[in-house]
């Protein structure tokens, strides 16, 4: 079992450098998506509060890991989905964001205009 | 191949996928895409945990899981698809405490079946870093969301003895950490987890509201180093490489931010802004009761009509107000009239980082008439209107002038050195600093007072008109 913690450490070191040069040079209008991205990341912890749930035993155990299903729960999809609301208005074009605009808010005049730019 | 190698395999998918999903989402082309991947590298990775036996088990147990599954994507879908893009920065607050949370309780329970078999002092460990950072990360989160939502004063809350109280927390929480580790005791880890609980409350009181975004990422990457520890405790590399990936990019990130503020990490964490910024308000005389220029919309509508060039510079005001898509429009209509229009985004502006960019990008601003700092410095001299709108601190020029301003050193926006300047503010109030502006009472400045939103719709009116 010692040599399996030593196993565990390795991976947490090299994990930890890789996810230090990953995001290198990250320009600053970024930094709300990737926060709330790395953040739905470690929503990964489901799986982790999945197994414990299979293990659990009582009323006591069973609750507390329930509880632990549903908090991660709420962090993974929420993060994912929040972080992809954000996302979607960076995505397009400036061409196919006029298009869109004027879709959206067909009604507004100067909508024509702000295109000749 | 057994099922577990299988299943350590699509594990191994799995990370490679958060990796590169990690990469994507630090560059605009590719970010969009990095967080699908990662959303589905995740939800490949649950669906393959059901594989497990021990997963299956017991009927009860597995009921549950799906029920409570059930349960929070019913509660986080509608949350996170109706939040509004000015809310987003308590959002991801709340979203990260609740998987510190989740990791602890997965820590604790580990060690629930685990006590009775008396765990070697390493696995014991595991559980209190698990317990211990989750913890924080859970209760600091809420209040920092707290914080956000103006559910409680954004100003750093401090008391008598804080500095006492706080050592007092800690020095327990080590020894009933020590105690556990020597005698595996379940009461002593429940102990343990309240003590990280109120630890959590105490180190966010005394983080100013302005601070608070930076806090966020620190806890972010806290709660990635408890899923980490979750990791070791379940012998899961999935964990161990997520967490482990999150909790070192996040504290990057965090750096990354304070420098963006022109201070330390230690400076945003321990300083209490608030009490020294009081001291400085005072020094500089009630600015108050000074003149100031005001202008009327029809004045400032003709005057960035027939200007050559407009710097819009929008800060939280302008976020607060919902005003984004109507300083769209009065940009489309300056850029109608031949205008060169741009805006200078500061990288705090709004309240987190980024998060201006956010708010133009929902209101469909084009990518490139958004300016970085570092890039829109060097043309404000040749701006005829810096347009100020909703933003005060960014702009400060204290920052640059005043040493022992507590601001002083944090990058701004060079708005003095264009030819006029426009602040649309709701009121003389100082920004979240607390600290008056000497641009404010500037000859140069003229200041059209009232909410954002009406202002702007008033600007365009007139700049129609002219």
């Amino acid at each position: 079992m010692n040599t399996g913690i030593l196993e565990f450490v390795t991976i947490f070191v090299l994990a930890a450098f890789v996810g230090n040069e990953v995001i290198g040079r990250v320009p600053s209008i970024l930094h709300t998506p990737l926060m709330s991205g790395s953040n739905a990341i470690h929503g990964i912890v489901l799986v982790g509060t999945i197994l414990i749930m299979g293990s659990a035993h009582g009323a006591v155990q069973i609750t507390l890991a329930f509880f632990a299903v549903l908090l991660a729960t709420l962090n993974i999809v929420g993060g994912f989905v929040v972080t992809d609301r954000m996302l979607e208005m960076f995505k397009s074009k400036p061409t196919e964001r006029a298009a869109r605009s004027a879709d959206r808010d067909g009604a507004d005049p100067d909508d024509g205009s702000g295109d000749t730019q | 191949m057994t099922l577990d190698t299988w299943i350590d395999l699509i594990y191994l998918l799995a990370a490679i996928g958060f990796i590169l999903a990690l990469k994507g989402l630090s560059s605009p082309k590719h970010a969009r895409n990095g967080n699908l991947l990662a959303a589905a590298a995740a939800a490949v990775a649950v669906g393959f945990t059901f594989a497990y036996p021990q997963v299956r088990e017991h009927a009860l147990n597995l009921g549950l899981t799906f029920v409570a599954m059930a349960v929070g994507a019913v509660i986080a879908v509608p949350a996170a698809r109706m939040v509004k893009m000015t809310a987003m920065p308590q959002m991801v607050a709340m979203f990260n405490g609740v998987g510190g949370g989740a990791a602890a309780l997965v820590s604790i329970v580990v060690f629930l079946i685990e006590a009775p078999g008396k765990p070697a002092v390493y696995r014991i460990a595991e559980v209190l870093f698990g317990v211990l950072v989750g913890c924080v990360s859970f209760s600091g989160s809420a209040i920092a969301f707290a914080k956000l939502q103006e559910l409680m004063p954004g100003r750093p809350v401090t008391y008598p003895a804080q500095q006492v109280i706080n050592a007092v927390v800690a020095a327990a929480i080590v020894a009933l950490a020590i105690g556990t580790l020597v005698t595996g005791n379940v009461p002593l880890l429940a102990a343990t987890a309240v003590l990280s609980l109120v630890l959590g409350v105490i180190f966010v009181l005394p983080i100013g509201g302005a601070d608070v975004p930076v806090l966020i990422s620190l806890l972010n990457s806290f709660t990635g180093l408890a899923v980490a520890a979750s990791g070791f405790t379940l012998d899961n590399n999935l964990l161990i490489i997520a967490g482990t990936l999150v909790g070192a990019s996040g504290i990057l990130l965090t750096r990354m931010m304070s420098k963006a503020m022109g201070r330390s990490l230690a400076n945003v964490l321990f300083s209490a802004f608030g009490s020294v910024v009081t001291a400085t308000g005072g020094a500089d005389g009630s600015g108050e009761t000074r003149p100031v220029k005001t202008g009327t919309p029809e004045d400032i509508g003709v005057l960035i009509a027939y200007a050559r060039k407009v710097v819009i510079i929008p800060g939280y005001g302008l976020a607060v107000a919902q005003a984004q898509h109507t300083v769209r429009e009065l940009a489309d209509l300056l850029i109608a009239k031949g205008v060169d229009v741009f805006y200078a985004i500061h990288p705090v502006a709004g309240r987190m980082p980024g998060h201006m960019n956010v708010l133009l990008a929902e209101a469909n601003v084009p990518y490139d008439e958004l300016k970085e700092m570092d890039e829109a410095n060097p043309e404000m001299a040749t701006a005829d209107v810096a347009l100020v709108v909703g933003a005060n601190d960014t702009v400060n020029p204290a920052a640059k002038n005043t040493v022992g301003s507590p601001i002083y050193g944090m990058p701004i926006i060079n708005a003095d050195a264009a030819e006029n300047i426009v602040f649309l503010k709701r009121s003389m109030r100082p920004g979240f600093a607390g600290i008056d502006n000497e641009l404010l009472f500037d000859p140069k400045t003229t200041l059209l007072f009232g909410d954002a939103k009406d202002t702007l719709t008033k600007l365009v009116a007139a700049v129609k008109d002219a």
